[in-house]
């Protein structure tokens, strides 16, 4: 870990966090601490509690034991803090999880109107840039179930980034995706990487993480097994698990 | 992208076109086989022993006048004659805003509707309405609509908001110039409710039963899947209470029970004691229909609706309701026609509504004898609304099916 970011101010701090559903044990101690502007990617096999993690970070799970601070505020039962937080972390779901029955512009502005009660035109005007950006403006009065699945998934980043969030959470993006629309949102994920977004990544796309990734988690078991920069988990990875994971998935 | 657009074009073909004269139209559907033939033949001779005898008798034997003679009592009841105008009134208003609404909404004109509106003219022109005062009411209840519907065309989207609004206040006037506000010597004396009856009375229970009965069993079905307790206890005691009893146990216990856990001073009125058991049963009923709809709804909604801040109410009105409703509108508007239908229920406690009226006037002595042709009327009637809520309910499908594809 260099200097710099020793002397800079965790925006993400977790210690010791545990997570049980019913009996069993999901994540078993994680600690981790997140630096703002840093692209983070967690990999591992499934059901390693690597999803589980990330979504305890907005509290679509709750932690059973230890502390998460997220921007300064701590995680805790009081609503407030959650929905302070929730609006200040954007999040991506793997099924996209876009509103059916509302437009891609109606889905985009929905929380700036009704969370940060911006007005609409101003709400508008900002919806489209993200379309812009993410690159489907043509898309805007469509329904989702009109879009391709490459298209709702771009949609779904938009509709995170409308909040202007200090952090994004991405909960397996590209794995519902056909092989030919990866390639799309993983484009728009990079871009929004080299702009300096604080990004959490759960994924197993590793050209993805080579490209972009300051540091990599390595789960299994609900136990963060290594971490580090990409290159040394590529080049010269310590423990067997990872060694082992990562024959598996870059085997072919 | 370009390339292949333009080297595809060259084979994309239009599709094949089918196109039939009458003849072969029937020739392919009803007698391309010997057993279709068969079943054809057997179908219209069935077709022609109902239907020939049911024709001449309600064209030749029928005695309709037991209908015209007491058509007053099956509309409104004992409604008093000098206050009718009042009724008339509603109907106006009712026509002026329908006339708005389908100029706002419908594009194109609709067959439906022009026929509507010319059944409403023939009915001002039969002879059955010569010296009424009906007369001039009926055309000009098609006059108010064309109106009304010339208005909304030019208006356009920008009506809309308004339209819904005029609805929204619609109904609570009725009730109150139906009702009436003043002393015997004022404009609009009030008309105690037991005057009211026929098929006013079943349309203001059916109106105030649905306006009623559906945010009670939304609030309901929410109530049921509420994460605190005691909300959801009295939820699923409620409902399961009320879906245990029979709509006449709770009509009766409205009229007869009621009063007897009430002051003695104090006295409900009848018709809404009816209203109200009326609503609380259907209530129960669409809360189950509604929580059906919000089960169908994906966790991943409310965790996306989560993740971005919204509150729990918000994540309620703006994602999830709008949903689950949309989806059971066939159940939840079926609901309402049980309802429309089930008012006749209300006889037994001694109402006067549609039905309880044509009970009523065939026991007058001239009309001895004359049940079929005074049922059938209400059966038409009853079918008329019925399949109307119905047609209703498909357009709103169309209408809200919009992004689900």
């Amino acid at each position: 870990m260099s200097e710099n970011q020793e002397k800079r101010e965790p925006i993400i701090q977790c210690e010791d966090v545990h997570k049980w559903y019913g009996n069993f044990h999901a994540l078993r101690g994680v600690s981790m601490q997140v630096y703002k502007r840093e692209v983070i990617v967690i990999f591992g096999p499934s059901g390693s509690g690597k999803s589980t993690f990330i979504r305890t970070l907005n509290r679509l799970e709750e932690h059973q034991r230890g502390r998460i601070i997220v921007d300064g505020i701590e995680l805790s039962h009081d609503v407030r803090n959650i929905e302070a937080i929730r609006s200040e972390v954007g999040m991506v779901f793997q099924q996209f999880n876009l509103f059916p029955h509302l437009t891609v512009m109606q889905n985009i502005m929905l929380a700036p109107v009704w969370v940060r009660k911006w007005n609409k035109d101003k709400a508008e005007q900002i919806a489209m840039e993200l379309l812009e950006r993410v690159g489907i403006p043509e898309q805007a009065h469509k329904y989702p179930g009109q879009l391709s699945g490459g298209q709702q998934q771009r949609v779904a980043i938009a509709r995170a980034l409308a909040m202007q969030p200090k952090i994004m959470l991405f909960d397996e993006p590209t794995s519902a995706l056909d092989p030919e629309m990866i390639k799309e949102v993983l484009d728009v994920m990079i871009e929004l990487a080299k702009s300096g977004m604080t990004m959490l990544v759960v994924t197993h796309e590793m050209g993805f993480a080579r490209a972009v990734a300051d540091r990599m988690f390595f789960f299994d078991q609900g136990q963060i097994v290594e971490s580090g920069a990409p290159e040394e988990i590529f080049k010269n990875p310590k423990e067997d698990r990872t060694k082992l994971f990562l024959s598996q998935i870059l085997s072919h | 992208m370009t390339r292949r657009a333009i080297a595809s074009t060259e084979n994309v073909l239009p599709p094949p076109i089918e196109r039939y004269t009458l003849l072969g139209w029937v020739y392919k559907n009803l007698f391309n086989t010997w057993y279709n033939a068969l079943l054809t033949f057997l179908a219209v001779g069935i077709i022609y022993a109902i239907g020939k005898p049911a024709i001449t008798w309600s064209l030749e034997q029928a005695r309709w006048d037991v209908v015209l003679v007491n058509m007053r009592l099956l509309m409104v009841g004992q409604y008093p004659v000098g206050q009718i105008w009042r009724i008339w009134l509603c109907l106006h208003l009712l026509a002026a805003v329908g006339g708005l609404s389908w100029g706002v909404w419908i594009r194109g004109y609709r067959l439906w509707s022009i026929l509507f509106l010319a059944a409403v003219l023939g009915l001002a022109w039969s002879s059955s309405m010569d010296g009424s005062a009906a007369r001039g009411h009926l055309i000009a209840l098609d006059v108010i609509a064309l109106a009304g519907f010339g208005l909304g065309r030019l208006g356009g989207k920008r009506l809309q908001r308004t339209v819904i609004n005029l609805w929204i206040v619609y109904f609570p006037l009725v009730i109150l110039i139906v009702r009436g506000m003043t002393s015997a010597e004022g404009a609009v004396p009030v008309v105690p409710s037991n005057l009211w009856g026929g098929l006013l009375l079943t349309f203001l229970l059916t109106v105030v039963g649905i306006l009623f009965s559906f945010p009670l069993g939304v609030l309901l079905a929410l109530g049921r899947r509420s994460p605190l307790p005691i909300i959801r206890w009295v939820s699923i005691g409620y409902i399961e209470l009320i879906r245990g009893v029979p709509l006449v146990t709770i009509l009766f216990m409205a009229q007869i029970m009621l009063p007897l856990f009430l002051p003695a001073d104090m006295t409900v009125d009848r018709v809404l004691r009816a209203m109200v058991g009326i609503i609380l049963f259907t209530a129960a009923y669409q809360a189950e229909n509604i929580r059906g709809g919000l089960q169908a709804i994906p966790h991943g909604q409310y965790e996306a609706a989560h993740a971005m801040g919204l509150s729990g109410v918000q994540t309620t009105m703006l994602i999830i309701l709008p949903q689950a409703l949309r989806n059971v509108i066939p159940v939840l508007v079926g609901q309402f026609i049980a309802l429309y239908k089930d008012t006749s229920l209300v006889a037994i406690v001694g109402l006067l509504d549609l039905l309880g009226i044509a009970k009523s006037i065939v026991s007058q002595p001239q009309f001895i004898g004359l049940q079929r042709e005074a049922y059938l009327f209400v059966t038409a009637i009853y079918w008329l609304f019925s399949y109307f809520m119905a047609y209703l309910s498909q357009r709103l499908e169309v209408a809200l099916g919009v992004g689900e594809r």
